[in-house]
């Protein structure tokens, strides 16, 4: 029954994400940008965007900018989130990638930096008066979410260990239609569930800031349009 | 609010990004002057709010979604970290939380929410949705008129969100449901009539030119031309109207003739473009920027040039350098060696490295200078051939033609730079007490340049920026004619062949005070 269940949750989640994501992505990559608005100074050459685009996306470049102490927090909860979530494919892979195999130590203090950094930006979102000001409920529960996902996370590794080979074997039997039992320990439930929630909210909510970046107008487009002309056709369209 | 902005002490330091302490709603009530029928309609729009707004809103908002890439992502995309949220000198000078740029876009965005996304529709509470009312719209109003566009928080934001396309959007909606703001929309209705912001009709404006004529002549006894519909010449320079009749944008504008003489190009204003400004950015509109650019395209045809050049003027340059060609291209029929349009700043330096014009330095010794980027040059348009030549080459004219520069404060000047507090449709005296608010980041780094280095003026390139100074430095204790135009430091130092030496008779020359705000452009 457990098992059906998260059986069903995970494809549901999945086919939600995915498909989700890529129907924004194609929104995204589809609407028209009539003007060119690259912040400047910025790129004059594509290559100079790619080089913008990476500094950006790998560095948070103009968070750095910014405010040094949101580009601590979210640098930690980023690159842990990303070394935790590569960690994660050793569920997925039979047998696990050299590679993943490599990161697995690395992987469990990324988990702490990652809780670190989500628990910075949640205690300056109550603190610091601006970002208070201009926070929602769901500002506060999506940081709740990847809070309670990091902390059943851990407590797996460190307060009561679950059977991960019957985890790893649900999750490959998910893979190709053939449904493995779930073990029934409570944080793991709490984490898949907890997991499959963010995956479903994913393409609704402000985490849309992934895929949004690099669709961004201000980062993207290259600076020349002295020496080249950009036009749109709905506003080619005008000119009939 | 305001006593803040008098009790500036030039003998201590200040923290010019500082944020004023949070007081929420305390600009709630600003609303500049509403447009009146006639403007209105001069620009396609209903002259005053329609029935159906909410319906014609809400699908207007949709339209521009779709249209726009960049209001659709920015829309989306925002996780509120803040980042943002003390990088805009409206908000660092007046201290109302609507004017931190990410709740200024959340005042569009909640409504976006509400009407075209899922968990707004099913859970508004949650993400902060809210319906369109007449309040909003309001809201809207009031506070997408405080926002100058001046792009300094899309540099911090970790997506590159840029509130000016939100505040574009916002404006283009309330002008389709007849909710439009007088000074910028009665404005563009004079460039679709006359040509230019100040309503200012051919024939004054070829007797103002003689004018200078004659002045030029006074000074330095060449015949320094400033014509005016000239078929055949090889440019065609296009300038923010300011600089036909106010202080300090004159003195630019003389500038230009002078490099211009000295050069021996062969150049020319045009009636029906004598204005560089294009305001149709300020309230989003695609067609009435469209149509203002497209009069410079006109003008360029008939009087049969080869090259556009550009005036002083920040806004402008930016629709100039990079919507022009897309708005009123290709420009196939200008000489091609060279970049359609050019900025001033581009030929002078261009000149100035070749050797062509020369500087006595010394005949600007009475003035240690500092530059002010505009914002929109800085943020939102380039010159030369690599990022950063709009910092670069207008500090170099400067250096060429002054012994004595010094910059302000990093982080307040280049892409850091902070708006004056009067661009993007703002530069209305019904709005001067957020634009003395909004000066005070910049006032504050002035005054501690000041303190420093014991600089004495600021020049700029945009016709807001010097008009919007000249009204507010007083009330920060500098000297109304502390702004100065770029080529004014040009026009004194540039060495003239065959002038004779000027006349020291400065006891006699009246300067008119600070440009009327309808003057003023860009």
């Amino acid at each position: 029954m457990l098992t059906i269940f998260y059986a069903v949750l995970f494809y549901v989640a999945t086919l939600t994400f995915v498909g989700g994501l890529a129907l924004r992505i194609y929104q995204y990559a589809t609407t028209p940008a009539p003007l060119k608005i690259p912040t400047t100074p910025g790129p004059t050459t594509r290559t100079g965007v790619v080089f913008r685009m990476f500094r950006e996306v790998a560095f948070f470049e103009s968070l750095f900018k910014s405010n040094k102490w949101i580009w601590v927090f979210s640098a930690l909860f980023h690159a842990g989130l990303l070394l935790v979530v590569l960690r994660h494919l050793r569920y997925f892979t039979q047998p696990v990638w050299f590679w993943v195999e490599l990161i697995q130590p690395i992987g469990i203090y990324a988990g702490f930096a990652m809780l670190i950094g989500l628990i910075g930006l949640f205690i300056r979102r109550i603190v610091v008066a601006m970002v208070r000001y201009i926070s929602s409920p769901s500002d506060y529960l999506m940081l709740l979410l990847l809070i309670f996902i990091g902390i059943s996370g851990a407590m797996m590794k460190f307060v009561s260990p679950v059977d991960v080979v019957a985890v790893k074997q649900f999750f490959l039997g998910l893979m190709v239609f053939d449904w493995k039992p779930l073990p029934s320990d409570f944080p793991l439930l709490v984490h898949l569930s907890l997991v499959a929630l963010l995956m479903i909210i994913f393409p609704f909510s402000k985490l849309l800031h992934a895929p949004g970046i690099f669709f961004s107008p201000t980062r993207y487009q290259v600076d020349n349009p002295r020496e080249k002309r950009h036009i749109v056709a709905w506003a080619a369209d005008l000119e009939k | 609010m305001t006593e803040e902005t008098k009790t500036i002490n030039h003998d201590e330091y200040l923290d010019p990004l500082k944020m004023a302490e949070l007081v929420p709603g305390c600009m709630s009530e600003l609303h500049s002057f509403e447009a009146k029928p006639e403007h209105q309609e001069k620009l396609g729009y209903p002259g005053g709010l329609v029935d159906d707004w909410h319906d014609k809103a809400i699908d207007k908002m949709g339209d521009l979604v779709s249209k726009y890439k960049g209001l659709r992502v920015f829309l989306d995309s925002c996780v509120k970290c803040g980042a943002c949220a003390d990088k805009c000198h409206y908000g660092m000078g007046t201290g109302d939380p609507k004017n931190m740029p990410v709740a200024r876009q959340d005042l569009f965005r909640s409504v976006y929410r509400r009407y075209f996304t899922t968990a707004g529709k099913y859970l508004p509470k949650l993400v902060g949705a809210r319906d369109l009312t007449e309040d909003v719209l309001d809201e809207w109003y009031n506070y997408f008129h405080q926002c100058s566009q001046c792009r300094r928080c899309s540099v911090y934001c970790p997506y590159g969100i840029d509130t000016a396309e939100i505040s574009m959007a916002a404006r283009e909606i309330l002008d389709t449901v007849g909710k439009g703001q007088k000074y910028c929309n009665e404005i563009i209705g004079k460039v679709h009539e006359l040509g230019n912001n100040l309503g200012l009709p051919d024939k004054a404006l070829r007797a103002t030119l003689e004018d200078f004529e004659e002045d030029l002549e006074e000074e330095t006894g060449l015949e320094i031309k400033l014509p005016l519909d000239v078929k055949g010449a090889d440019i065609l320079l296009v300038t923010p109207s300011a600089d036909f009749f106010a202080e300090p944008h004159i003195d630019g504008l003389l500038g230009y003739a002078k490099v211009f003489h000295e050069a021996g190009a062969t150049w020319t204003l045009s009636t029906t473009a004598s204005e560089a400004a294009n305001f149709g950015m300020f309230i989003g509109s695609y067609e009435n920027m469209r149509k203002v650019s497209l009069r410079i395209r006109k003008a360029a045809e008939e009087l049969g040039v080869k090259r556009i050049i550009f005036g002083e003027c920040g806004h402008a340059w930016r629709v100039a350098y990079s919507f022009l060609n897309t708005l009123a291209g290709p420009f196939d029929f200008l000489d091609r060696r060279y970049p359609v349009p050019q900025h001033i700043c581009e030929y002078t330096w261009d000149l100035i490295e070749r050797d062509i014009i020369k500087f006595d330095k010394s005949k600007n010794d009475e003035y240690r200078l500092t530059f002010h980027d505009s914002c929109n040059v800085a943020r939102a348009s380039r010159m030369g051939d690599k990022p950063g030549g709009q910092f670069d080459i207008p500090r170099n004219i400067l250096k060429a033609a002054c012994n004595h520069y010094f910059d302000m404060e990093e982080d307040t000047i280049k892409e850091a730079t902070v708006c004056c507090g009067g661009g993007g449709g703002l530069l209305t005296d019904d709005l001067m007490d957020l634009r003395k608010k909004g000066a005070s980041p910049r006032m504050k780094a002035l005054s501690n340049v000041r303190k420093e280095h014991g600089v004495t003026h600021m020049a700029a390139i945009c016709a807001i920026c010097k008009s919007q100074f000249a009204k507010v430095m007083p009330g920060y204790d500098f000297e109304i004619d502390s702004i100065l135009s770029v080529h004014q430091m040009v026009s004194n130092a540039i060495i003239l062949t065959g002038a004779i030496d000027p006349v020291e008779d400065d006891d006699d020359d009246e300067i008119p005070a600070a440009a009327p705000d309808a003057a003023a452009t860009t």
